[in-house]
């Protein structure tokens, strides 16, 4: 079991509120992934819930249970750091088996398990190894194998794929999915690449300044994010946001448009929106066109084929797709759909 | 081409090297040299280098004279008990200071420094009264401990500058695996400082038994070590230089010896967070 529930937690050190008072339920498997620039408090949060950190008030429940004063050794939650936090003076074996050994479990079932975790993360040839002789990914992969053994209510993880190079970070994103699919056990996952959130998650929690600003699956966020930050924060190229007179035709304050969600044509003909090509980024694919000259203050960013054959300066059309128009008021907020005409 | 220069340069620093080393070196090997001489060559004009009549005859003399092995006694068990019980505070103290500091760790940090500064000669008077009243004077405890505090802020500074070197994830990472602060200290963290700890109780080993103001100061007999032996030697007696040389050579060659031995962890501990 790993049910996970957060009442009025509020974080501050000294004067600075880091956390202010939040609210938040984790249900027993779910894979949640709390993602936010840096700064914003998810890494504070779950320290909190690691217990690593003590809350200044609320409470913290794990599975009905109260946790709030316990030290993290008692709470029955692993943790994977970002750098690893491999014990430097144990081999491998040593490593995955600590806690075990910690909690007193006889040595024949240690080596059972330590074995069974081993397989699983294709690490088997390097338990006698000590972690400075092993490459960032098998690092990754004993300190994911000393969380397992441990069969905990819930694992938390802290950016653990920071420190990986591109290739390996998508292998390793593959891995713990499929871990998460195999245990069936509740992951909290801190993030600030909304890339890996969108990719694992049952449940993002988008986190500014140490706010909650939305809860919700990957494509609710992305079809509905209820208000400006998470408009911004979800989706790559960032949807378009664009205030004044062109918002105020559709009646709000800010209207949002993702790049994907675009028509380009070029030359004359049909479309809202002319202006000229500034930089364009060719990834293969896709490619990513910036359209200045619109009219528009903002810059417009479009995702087109990736065999498009547009240069610098051409003059294109385009043409958004109003189904796909987000719209948000004054204070940011996303408005009703009802309204829309 | 270059690379002849850069032969050159290389026998050129070697040479310069090696001059200065001499240079240092020179006082304990006239010493050791003069230790072997007999007492009217020790002191001839112009002074022997090598051809004088070698002779054992002033080691036989001193440990004849004085009890050597008593002072040796003094020295190690003053120098290792200082240790030991610095240790048993600076431990805990660095602990604490680098792994749940507070705003005011720095200033304590700086304010330990600070006492290193005080002349030590400063205080002389009120200690030595303060051991006559309490019947301390000359006494192995006394001066453990006083030799303790003196060394103490620097192997606080050591351990620290360890101990912050240690990363707090692989601590924190330990109480998520269940560890109590017991076993997180026991299994994690001793054997991740060991290197650490060892110098400093090297470094603190022979700056207690180097010690010599407090040593000369606050003994008398029973509690003398072999800084006061070879003190013994000198002033009133006169020109016994040779013999002097040979309880000098005697009370330096342990740790000699032991600093010969462990020259890597010495360096290492001295270097310590200066090259990073």
């Amino acid at each position: 079991m790993g049910r996970i529930t957060l009442e009025q937690v509020r974080k501050a050190f000294g004067p600075t509120e880091v956390i202010p008072p939040l609210d938040l339920e984790i249900d027993d498997g779910e894979f949640v992934v709390f993602v936010g620039p840096s700064g914003c408090g998810k890494s504070t949060l779950l320290r909190l819930i690691a217990g690593l950190e003590h809350i200044s008030s609320g409470q913290i429940q794990i599975d009905g249970k109260d946790t709030t004063r316990l030290p993290p050794a008692k709470r029955g939650l692993a943790m994977v750091f970002q750098s690893y936090a491999l014990y430097p003076h144990m081999s491998v074996r040593k490593n995955i088996a600590f806690p075990m050994r910690m909690a007193g479990i006889d040595a024949a079932e240690q080596t059972r398990r330590v074995e069974a975790a081993a397989k699983v993360l294709n690490l088997s040839d390097y338990l006698d190894r000590r972690p400075g002789q092993l490459s960032g990914g098998q690092r990754q992969r004993v300190a994911f194998g000393r969380a397992i053994v441990r069969e905990p209510a819930a694992f938390l993880f802290d950016e653990p794929l920071s420190n990986l190079d591109a290739a390996l970070r998508v292998g390793m994103r593959m891995e713990i999915s499929e871990l998460h699919k195999r245990l069936k056990t509740t992951m909290i996952y801190v993030t600030h690449d909304q890339v890996e959130a969108m990719t694992m998650a049952d449940k993002i929690v988008v986190l500014q300044a140490g706010r909650i600003e939305q809860v919700g699956s990957p494509l609710e966020l992305y079809n509905r994010p209820r208000n400006l930050f998470v408009a911004g924060f979800i989706g790559s190229p960032k949807m378009n946001l664009i205030a004044g007179a062109e918002a105020a035709k559709h009646g709000a304050a800010t209207i949002g448009i993702r790049p994907e969600h675009i028509a380009v044509g070029e030359g004359e003909g049909e479309g809202l929106w002319t202006g000229k090509v500034g930089v364009s980024e060719h990834l293969g694919s896709d490619t990513f066109l910036h359209i200045h000259e619109t009219g528009l203050a903002e810059t417009i960013t479009v995702r087109a084929s990736g065999e498009m054959a547009i240069h610098h300066g051409d003059t294109v059309r385009l043409a958004p797709d109003m189904a796909k128009l987000h719209r948000f008021d004054g204070q940011g907020l996303r408005m009703s759909e009802l309204q829309k005409h | 081409m270059a690379r002849a220069v850069s032969t050159r340069r290389k026998v050129t620093l070697t040479a310069v090297a090696w001059t200065i080393g001499l240079l240092i070196f020179f006082p304990i090997l006239w010493t050791i040299l003069t230790s072997f001489k007999p007492e009217a060559q020790a002191i001839a004009d112009p002074p022997i280098f090598f051809s004088f009549d070698w002779t054992l005859e002033n080691y036989a003399v001193v440990q004849e004279r004085s009890d050597y092995m008593r002072y040796l006694w003094n020295s190690v068990f003053l120098s290792i008990g200082s240790t030991v019980l610095g240790l048993m505070i600076a431990v805990p103290a660095a602990w604490s200071m680098a792994f749940v500091p507070t705003k005011r760790t720095k200033d304590v940090l700086l304010w330990m420094l600070s006492t290193k500064m005080l002349p030590a000669v400063g205080v002389l008077y009120p200690i030595r009264l303060i051991l006559i009243e309490t019947g301390l004077l000359d006494t192995r405890g006394a001066l453990i401990f006083i030799l303790m505090m003196i060394n103490l802020p620097i192997i606080i500074w050591m351990l620290y500058t360890y101990f912050k070197e240690i990363p707090r994830e692989i601590l924190e990472a330990a109480r998520m695996d269940g560890a109590s602060l017991r076993s997180e200290i026991l299994y994690v963290l001793t054997p991740m400082a060991l290197p650490g700890i060892a110098s400093t109780a090297l470094l603190n080993v022979i700056l207690a038994w180097n010690e010599a103001f407090w040593t000369l100061t606050l003994t008398t007999v029973d509690a003398a070590p072999l800084t006061a032996f070879i003190a013994s030697y000198s002033s009133p007696e006169g020109l016994f230089y040779a013999k002097l040389s040979a309880a000098s050579t005697m009370a330096i060659a342990p740790i000699l010896i032991l600093g010969w031995f462990s020259q890597k962890q010495l360096v290492r501990g001295l270097t310590f967070g200066a090259v990073k």
